[in-house]
């Protein structure tokens, strides 16, 4: 019987839920097909208590800067197997920094060839968590990199957003950007 | 933790409503964080947002998993787009029991509204909350009427028989049924069958698909007595997934909001709707008050007095009442 006895306090921060939730965005760009992994990684960070948004394949760098957007995520994931890194993350983190987006994590995994990882780590883009990843290492590495004053219930102010986002039409015309590192 | 400030609905207008006023997306996603975090400033936000609000056609489509949902909201805010209207989604998916997680995954098929700019979608997990929806639907929704979406879309979790909730969420509700379901247009009829005001069989092409909608006519023939509305409940053939039957699907849709209009009945909802939410708030601050007024100890104290007869409920809730300047008679109500 002791347990029902609750004070209105603690009935209301169990009717709140217990405190803020970590939502991931979990994207496959690009144009293959194979979506296994990204899926078994959004089932392991559900299991690990995050919110996953899962988009599913084929995304435009658009499709995944606008999801992160209106979800409001804390962080994004994009599994990538097909090669075409270097052309589409330099568009996603340009993206990103055109609206503004400054305080979202952002990170890849699937095939990244090694000569690669200092350019993606040069962009901004962290964990790159290869093939045979434990599972363990990518749910400890979002909670310990997601930006902490995100996950305050009073979140900090938001920067000013910076040019909106362009239609998709014109993703592929400046795809193979020059990017600048930091 | 730290409690929300007391009543601070002030008057001054905080940058992030006005973002989210002029059409700033990252504004309004920001607020739906607040909100769905009920977070100490999400109050304010609110009240500010309220008299930006009551232009959106709220509409809820609900069904059991698998009904086809998601395709029929997507080919639904297509044909709005067609028409000129601004379209806010808020796809509600089921939050795990066991590990607080969920995997929400509207989007998958919402791709193709992706960059249309006209276009806000906002998955929400329903993180405990029973009856369809999340516990901050409702204010979401607000936050989406207030950054003039035309019309707003809510996607249930994929219901049953009791996830009526949306009716207390939306202005018109849409179920979702699919053919051969056999017995279980059965099980419907008393959960969600008395809360459709359309009915749409999705996935039409299939077999069964009359004999679906027959069966929904004959039901609802047996069930038009007790509605005192005159709104003839229509029942829709689609398929989502080609587009099938969706333009009448949003004909219907504007009927419903003109006879909702005409017959004084939105007038009424919102009446009802405003009485419900001022009455809740209110229950939430007596309970803050209390909580702030009798330390945890003492609550546990006079919980278990009461348990152990030493105390009766009455005198203990009078004793409460009393010391946070309540009468006696008046908390008796």
């Amino acid at each position: 019987m002791a347990k029902t006895t609750q004070t209105p306090d603690s009935a209301e921060a169990t009717e709140r839920g217990e405190g803020r939730k970590i939502r991931v965005l979990v994207a496959k760009p690009g144009l293959d097909g194979h979506d296994r992994g990204a899926k078994v990684i959004a089932r392991a960070l559900r299991d690990a208590g995050m919110e996953v948004i899962y988009t599913g394949i084929r995304q435009t760098p658009q499709m995944i800067v606008e999801g992160a957007i209106q979800e409001d995520v804390d962080a994004i994931l994009m599994s990538i197997l097909s090669g075409a890194h270097m052309a589409i993350f330099p568009k996603v983190m340009e993206l990103l920094r055109a609206s503004g987006v400054d305080d979202v994590l952002v990170m890849a995994g699937g095939i990244l060839p090694d000569e690669d990882i200092p350019a993606i780590k040069a962009m901004g883009i962290r964990g790159n968590f290869g093939p045979g990843t434990p599972m363990s290492t990518i749910i400890e590495y979002v909670r310990a990199n997601v930006r902490p004053e995100r996950l305050s219930q009073d979140l900090p102010p938001l920067a000013a957003s910076g040019t909106p986002i362009e239609p998709v039409e014109d993703a592929a015309a400046n795809a193979p950007s020059q990017r600048q590192a930091e | 933790m730290s409690t929300p400030p007391s009543t601070s609905t002030s008057t001054s207008t905080p940058p992030i409503v006005e973002r989210l006023l002029v059409g700033d997306r990252r504004a309004l996603a920001r607020v739906v964080t607040l909100v769905e975090n009920n977070a100490p400033e999400a109050r304010h936000i609110l009240a500010q947002l309220h008299a930006h609000g009551g232009r959106a056609h709220i509409v809820g489509v609900t069904g059991s998993p698998g009904a086809g949902k998601s395709t029929l909201v997507t080919g639904l805010a297509r044909e709005l787009r067609r028409r000129d209207q601004r379209v806010g989604i808020v796809a509600v998916d089921p939050t795990s029991p066991f590990t607080g997680g969920a995997i929400l995954g509207d989007r998958i098929r919402m791709q193709e509204l992706a960059g249309d700019p006209g276009v806000f979608i906002r998955s929400m997990a329903s993180r405990g909350s029973l009856g369809g929806l999340a516990a901050a639907t409702r204010e979401v929704v607000r936050a989406l009427d207030a950054a003039r979406y035309d019309t707003i879309i809510i996607e249930t979790v994929g219901a049953g028989q009791a996830e009526v909730e949306i009716v207390r969420a939306a202005q018109t509700v849409v179920v979702v049924v699919v053919p051969g379901m056999g017995d279980d247009i059965q099980a419907i009829k008393a959960g969600i069958l008395e809360i459709a005001d359309i009915f749409v069989v999705n996935k039409a092409d299939r077999p069964g698909a009359d004999q679906t909608a027959a069966e929904l006519r004959m039901l609802l023939s047996l069930a038009e007595d007790r509605r005192e509305r005159p709104w003839r409940v229509p029942i829709l053939k689609t398929v989502a997934a080609s587009g099938q039957g969706v333009p009448e699907l949003a004909d219907k849709l504007a009927a419903h909001r003109d006879f909702l209009g005409a017959s004084g009945q939105l007038a009424d909802r919102s009446g009802r709707q405003a009485r419900s939410e001022v009455l809740a708030l209110l229950n939430q601050a007596l309970l803050a008050r209390v909580a702030a007024t009798v330390g945890a100890e003492e609550w546990e104290r006079l919980i278990e007095d009461v348990v152990a007869r030493r105390a009766d409920p009455y005198s203990a809730a009078d004793q409460i009442a009393r010391r946070i300047g309540l009468t006696p008679s008046s908390a008796a109500r």
